[in-house]
């Protein structure tokens, strides 16, 4: 018999270690779903550490309210086929409470407000532990940040105050009120997520895989059309074959035009890309060179 | 296909950022819009041409400065290997984030500035290797192109190396010269540099072994967690969740529980919810058994051998991480693989010099960065191995008691 692991099989050992010290570390952990692949790919992992038993923790997803529908649906049908707790919070319900501005704009993203609901639903559940499907290959600032990533009352990241994290030793010690995010999938990459996807038939929502849509051609980029993008008589409105290689809000994810109707498909236009996963779909993070860092330490996941 | 983590030691001035730059860039892992950030921010630098170095520089603080401040990890593959990078400082008030990059790495790159050969902080960064027991050290003559390429000077720095690492007994050392600002040898051989006939460092990083490293012989596996579902489905399962960090473990298998020390035998292994034939490092799995201990988080499964060590009066090598300097008397707690248990130091022994390994006996107390042997008592018994014996089961950390932050890095002797 080899005694030789697949470097997906490394990863996701790795994967399943962290989601069992959370499990052994903290009272109360959550985990954060938003209905994308990389949290499709958590609960995968989630099921490996933990079955036959229940998940140590329910899913919460904060829900901006410009979500996919596929998106939605998919989360809803995969919490009740698991028969695992789903907590949804509403970004709008927060909006009103605090009385907090709606932004402005054409794409008006209800992105940075999450971190307000996100830091909400900490304090009304008591969580110690949120764990997310954040990657260190996505973003400079994230290429810096910890396993076992401490955030204070404001959950706010310092980072130059994170804690050394050695061999696979995640210090998970808090005080009362601050909690710590956990980042199982830190050292995958784009790629090795959809391999992974591919190899263990993970089935995913069908706005991952090349379908018709109408978009707006804007600045390079395919944004879909729906309510909550302002649109301007000059507009170009078009029907195209897209697919989205994230899945964010519908104001602030560009789709990608592609023909890719299958799991190989798309890893076939991923290695043969030039532009980054991020830089590609995310508008918010074209603001500033430090877009993430920002929010980051403003409390963002 | 499988991982190497590496970690590259040097300062800026060696170049360490350009040569991961350049790896990045010469292997095509950059992507046009990063090309592009990056070219932005090279000309608001005002330095006219793109800057590789700005590639590993990630908080704002550090590109502002020009330094590195904190570990950062980069990712890359080939078609051969998925490569793992900790890029980490090499200036010496950064020699707690050198040793948590070299924690996890199998590999260092230890850069030498070809005009200035061998220096202190080419020593302390051996050291670190040494200390960490890294099975593949790589020593990189960089800035070839400002000594004309000269093989003469490249036999020289090595000449001057080997005693360093024969000093150190370090294994597997490689050396190659580069020119990381103009690419040679990085991913394609230097058309400067008839004279070498090794491989190209990307070439060395895709072939080098690293399955040999995992230790199959000593079995160990620290309990994380309990899987007892008590469902109608399932109402008498029991596995001990957790994580193989060395040897195999089959069906069968006689065993010992510690730190109980009762005896039992495997009733089955598995993996991703289905009975296996063996599990093995570094596999997470589940381990049950026939016989009905009282099992808990921070226990370990292993089998019998002569390495495993059992006490509460344990001698390691400290490597401080705090500005709050180690107290002799003071109450931490320790934490070693998914056990923690409060920990006090009882004695420093002797404080080692990273740059020259003099021992100073008696310090009294480690500051930051310093590098101590101990006396540490804990609270309750641990199983462990001494690092140079067992790297994954010789490491832990210790905790401030009231700040909990992580302060130190123990390595079991």
């Amino acid at each position: 018999m080899s005694y030789q692991l697949d470097y997906l099989d490394q990863l996701e050992a790795e994967s399943i270690h962290i989601f069992r010290e959370v499990a052994g570390q903290f009272e109360r952990p959550a985990l954060l779903f938003s209905g994308g692949k990389d949290s499709i790919v958590l609960v995968h992992l989630a099921l490996k550490a933990f079955r036959p038993g229940k998940f140590p923790f329910p899913l919460v997803h904060i829900d901006t309210g410009h979500n996919f529908p596929e998106a939605l649906e998919f989360r809803d049908k995969l919490a009740k086929k698991l028969g695992e707790k789903l907590i949804v919070r509403n970004v709008g319900d927060t909006i009103k409470e605090k009385g907090l501005t709606e932004p402005k704009g054409k794409f008006a993203s209800r992105n940075a407000l999450q971190t307000y609901t996100l830091l909400d639903t900490i304090q009304e559940f008591e969580f110690d532990a949120c764990i997310g499907g954040a990657r260190r290959d996505e973003e400079k600032a994230r290429a810096k940040e910890r396993i076992f990533s401490v955030r204070d009352d404001f959950g706010q990241w310092d980072p130059k105050m994170q804690r050394p994290e050695l061999w696979n030793i995640y210090n998970g010690k808090i005080h009362k009120g601050e909690n710590v995010r956990v980042f199982p999938i830190s050292n995958w990459t784009e790629l090795d997520i959809w391999n992974y996807i591919k190899r263990e038939n993970i089935e995913l929502p069908s706005i991952y895989f090349s379908h018709e849509r109408e978009v707006l051609e804007y600045q390079e980029q395919l944004i879909a059309v729906s309510s909550f993008i302002q649109l301007e008589p000059q507009d170009r409105i078009v029907t195209k074959s897209v697919r989205y290689r994230t899945v964010g809000d519908m104001t602030c994810t560009a789709a990608v035009a592609s023909e890719a109707h299958t799991l190989d498909d798309i890893i076939h236009e991923i290695i043969a890309t030039n532009t980054s996963e991020r830089g590609q779909t995310r508008i918010d993070d074209r603001v500033s060179e430090a877009a993430m860092e920002d929010r980051k330490k403003n409390g963002y996941f | 296909m499988d991982i190497l983590r590496f970690i590259t030691a040097g300062s800026v001035d060696d170049g360490k950022s350009t040569l991961i730059g350049r790896l990045l860039y010469d292997s095509k892992n950059i992507l046009v819009d990063q090309l592009d950030a990056l070219e932005r921010s090279s000309r608001n630098r005002g330095d006219g041409s793109v800057d590789l170095a700005l590639l590993t520089d990630g908080l704002r603080a550090e590109r502002e400065q020009g330094i590195t401040i904190d570990v950062a990890y980069k990712y890359f593959s080939t078609d051969k290997r998925k490569f793992i990078i900790a890029d980490a400082p090499g200036h010496i008030q950064y020699t707690r984030n050198m040793i948590t990059g070299a924690s996890n790495s199998e590999l260092i790159i230890i850069l030498v500035d070809a005009r200035n050969g061998v220096v202190e902080q080419t020593r302390r960064h051996s050291i670190i290797a040494s200390l960490l027991h890294l099975p593949n050290v790589v020593v990189a003559i960089n800035k070839m192109d400002l000594v004309d390429y000269s093989q003469e000077r490249y036999t020289e720095i090595i000449q001057d190396y080997e005693e360093v690492a024969a000093a150190l007994e370090l294994q597997n050392v490689t050396y190659i010269p580069i020119s990381a600002l103009d690419g040679d040898n990085i991913v394609d051989a230097s058309t400067h540099m008839d004279w070498y006939k090794g491989k190209t460092l990307l070439n060395l990083l895709e072939t080098v072994e690293v399955n040999r490293h995992t230790d199959l012989e000593h079995a160990r596996f620290p309990v994380q967690l309990v899987i007892r579902p008590q469902t109608p489905e399932f109402p008498d399962y029991r596995g001990y969740a957790g994580k193989v960090t060395s040897g195999v473990f089959r069906k069968g298998d006689n065993i010992i529980v510690y730190p109980s020390g009762i005896e039992g035998t495997v009733k089955a292994v598995e993996i991703n919810n289905k009975e296996a034939e063996a599990i093995f490092a570094p596999q997470s799995a589940v381990i049950h058994l026939n016989e009905d201990i009282d099992i808990s988080r921070g226990d370990t499964i292993a089998k019998k051998d002569d390495t495993l060590r059992l006490g509460q009066d344990i001698d390691a090598l400290v490597c401080w991480m705090d500005e709050k300097p180690l107290t002799i008397g003071k109450r931490y707690l320790l934490q070693h693989n998914s056990k923690t248990v409060p920990a006090i130091v009882k004695e420093i022994k002797y404080r080692l010099d990273v740059n020259t390994l003099d021992q100073q006996e008696n310090p009294g107390k480690a500051g930051l960065n310093e590098i101590v042997a101990v006396y540490i008592k804990t609270a309750s018994p641990l199983a462990y191995d001494a690092y140079n014996d067992l790297r994954s089961n010789g490491g832990a950390i210790l905790i401030d008691d009231t700040s909990y932050v992580t302060v130190g890095a123990v390595l079991f002797q």
